[in-house]
């Protein structure tokens, strides 16, 4: 993983997503999760054009299990944008670079 | 506009086939995905069927090897999302996230995406129980009970992969007997983790907010009554939609959307012809999608031979 997309962890979690002043969109995800893999190309596009604008990050499931677990996700991927700690929307599946940024456009 | 002589919509086994093709052909072609090059394969985990590979393949190599295939031969792959097809003249316009792009001729792979069962509590709960895919999704249900919906192949396949996790899988189909092919049919029914509720209907998906899927509740077919199943997860295999949205109005298809095309694979638009998944046809598989993928290339180069 290359770009300006953060590894976050649930070690990190509290201090990178909910404790950010800028927006987050954490793209939670598995090795073993094929549409995880179609959408990572999207999730550093937008990365690289809302910089500055919103933190967009990442967190492996396998590794971190208690931050997914927190938030009840049980299908993945699933993208989850943070406002002020809080959960302001959630999109499940795979699904086209404008639909996330429409969910996005709806944040800032 | 950037112009070409032809473009692909779509990366999966078709799109990336007929993508090796017209770039053996030499064409001036485009391959345009929208994520990242694979389609459905990568939902697989284990290809069994992709004649040659004795062994089987994983969905993530199979899809890798297609796309190194075609990027060998010197295919270009841009990322982007297709909304539109129009005709302007002898050319097709390609309405896309990145600008329009002409084309002298355009073969559609734009595969295809699971149905909907359409029943209440579905959408209220994907993500938080119901789910489309066992091979993302499996994991999450380890020891637990789950349904499954569906009596072809892919439900077959994945009820079987989801024993690796559940320890109890009820497969839910309207029928008295499977669809699928007599080898998934024979490994469903030597799983005792697998338990087939022939005849039976979804009538909703249920649950609550903290614990997201709780019960489904079914209809038997032969007695009418209503019932009842625990479980944690809600399994979605009955069959996919294509993508072809895009399209409307531009090119025919059938009632549920699937392209419809002659025996060379063309539209109802001349130039444009229709591969994989998202054509109406009788079978659904990587090497039909495949085989259609080199057709439609074929097809498309005689056809910008002919201008």
């Amino acid at each position: 993983m290359s770009g300006s997309v953060l590894q976050v962890t649930d070690d990190t979690f509290e201090a990178e997503v909910l404790k950010s002043d800028l927006p987050v969109l954490v793209d939670f995800w598995a090795s073993w999760c094929g549409p995880c893999r179609a959408i990572a190309p999207v999730v550093e596009e937008l990365s690289e054009q809302y910089l500055g604008k919103v933190k967009v990050a990442k967190l492996n499931v396998d590794e971190s299990p208690k931050t997914p677990g927190q938030y009840g996700i049980r299908a993945i991927p699933t993208l989850i944008m943070f406002k002020g700690g809080q959960v302001a929307d959630q999109i499940t599946g795979a699904v086209s670079k404008s639909h996330i940024e429409q969910a996005l456009g709806k944040l800032l | 506009m950037s112009e070409r002589e032809l473009v692909i919509i779509g990366g999966g086994p078709a799109g990336l086939t007929a993508g090796l093709y017209a770039a053996r052909a030499k064409l001036d072609a485009l391959l345009l995905e929208r994520l990242s090059p694979g389609g459905q394969v990568l939902n697989t985990h284990w290809v069994e069927n992709w004649p040659g590979d004795v062994e089987g393949v994983s969905g993530f190599d199979l899809s890798d090897r297609f796309r190194d295939h075609a990027l060998k031969f010197g295919l270009t792959i841009q990322s982007a999302e297709v909304s539109g097809l129009g005709v302007e003249g002898e050319r097709k316009i390609i309405t896309t996230s990145e600008g329009e792009i002409a084309a002298k001729a355009v073969i559609l792979a734009l595969g295809a995406s699971p149905s909907k069962l359409g029943v209440p509590g579905e959408a209220e709960f994907a993500g938080r129980g119901v789910s489309y895919c066992g091979t993302c999704d499996g994991p999450f249900y380890r020891d637990k009970v789950v349904v499954a919906f569906g009596g072809g192949n892919t439900a077959a396949e994945e009820a079987h992969f989801l024993t690796r996790f559940a320890k109890k899988v009820y497969l839910v189909h309207r029928r008295d007997q499977l669809r699928a092919c007599a080898v998934l049919c024979e490994r469903v029914e030597a799983d005792p983790k697998i338990e087939v509720l022939w005849s039976h209907v979804p009538l909703a998906i249920e649950g609550s907010a903290l614990l997201g899927v709780e019960k489904v509740r079914l209809k038997d077919l032969k007695t009418g009554q209503e019932k009842e199943v625990a479980c944690d997860g809600a399994f979605v295999f009955i069959g996919t939609t294509p993508n072809s949205a895009c399209v409307a109005g531009a090119v025919d298809r059938d009632e549920q959307g699937f392209i419809l095309t002659n025996q060379n694979l063309e539209t109802s638009l001349p130039g444009v012809y229709a591969a994989g998944d998202c054509r109406s046809s009788l079978l659904k598989q990587i090497v039909v999608a495949s085989g259609e993928g080199a057709l439609a290339a074929y097809a498309a180069q005689r056809y910008l031979e002919s201008l």
